[in-house]
């Protein structure tokens, strides 16, 4: 049984592999580039805008509307980066009604490059809001002792978050896979219906975590 | 019983212990969390998106335990690097 898609190498040459994870990552990313370029080649301010721009706006204004409830100021600045995670793990768990499709989320590389992404981010988005020397004094925060538990802290959640994503799509998977086995026609679609909530609700908390992390960097988190 | 006997016997046990032990904290925790979540709710529904928002933040980071035991039996079944190297030693390095 294979744990990833990692594993389903479909090229290779010397060390130069491609693998099933990265063909589907580049198909997503041709989708959501291609499909976003068509969207907005003919944006509209009329009255009456086309059906494809109406969805597109409903999509950015709901994540600016969730960024700003976190409790940063100027979403628009933080949206080309927590969008994008969104927009990338949502599609990426949606698509799993493709018959054949296997999500790249469900491969360890994928998240931890996504987790990694967030890690790089949050100090420079602190140190962009805060300057050098605020933000590496946030370390220090409640007293200097606290120094080592507030680096690990930021070790282990970069941890727990692409441990977290890897884990809920891969055992969205396993779990179809074993179902498939046992009661192969009925019971495997209810719970790739709920695979797909899963998808959605995993999408949602990487986006408004690294949301809150951010926040929490350029110490605007109003809690 | 050899190695790959033991090996084998050892990592489904261990499999299937890790996931009755590593879900039953993460259940009590998410079920408190979300009957505290709905009788926050009950008492203020205006603060419906905030409460919903903190929650699934919360319940995410809980869920995230069950999720390692999960990855961790994963691995012992599928996976497992002890196996791997007995198979590799018996058939002869």
């Amino acid at each position: 049984m294979r744990l990833s898609s990692d594993q389903l190498v479909l090229w290779q040459h010397g060390f130069v592999k491609l693998n099933a994870t990265i063909l589907t990552t580049w198909a997503l990313m041709f989708v959501l580039a291609v499909g976003a370029k068509l969207i907005t080649r003919r944006l509209a301010t009329d009255v009456t805008i086309s059906r494809w721009q109406c969805a597109l706006e409903i999509l950015v204004l709901g994540i600016v509307k969730q960024i700003a409830d976190v409790g940063l100021q100027a979403p628009r600045q933080y949206i080309g980066f927590v969008g994008t995670l969104f927009l990338f793990v949502a599609m990426a768990n949606l698509f799993t009604v493709v018959p054949g499709y296997e999500p790249p989320t469900g491969s360890l590389s994928t998240t931890t490059a996504l987790a990694l992404c967030v890690f790089v981010a949050v100090p420079v988005f602190g140190i962009g809001q805060l300057g050098w020397r605020s933000y590496l004094k946030s370390y220090l925060q409640p007293t200097m002792i606290m120094l080592p538990f507030n680096i690990i802290s930021e070790l282990s959640r970069t941890l727990a978050l692409a441990v977290r994503l890897f884990g809920n799509m891969m055992s969205g998977t396993m779990i179809l896979g074993i179902l498939l086995t046992i009661t192969p026609f009925i019971f495997p679609v209810a719970m790739s219906a709920l695979g797909l909530l899963t998808g959605m609700v995993q999408a949602y908390i990487f986006s408004i975590l690294a949301t809150v992390y951010i926040a929490a960097a350029t110490g605007t988190r109003n809690t | 019983m050899d190695n790959i006997t033991l090996i084998g016997a050892a990592s489904i046990i261990t499999a299937g212990i890790t996931m009755g032990a590593g879900v039953f904290g993460p259940a009590m925790g998410q079920g408190r969390a979300v009957s505290t979540a709905l009788s926050a709710l009950a008492q203020q529904p205006d603060a419906a998106p905030t409460i919903t928002r903190t929650l699934f933040v919360g319940l995410a980071m809980i869920e995230s335990m069950a999720i390692y035991c999960f990855v961790v039996s994963m691995i012992l079944l599928f996976a497992n690097p002890f196996w791997n190297h007995v198979i590799a030693v018996a058939t002869g390095k």
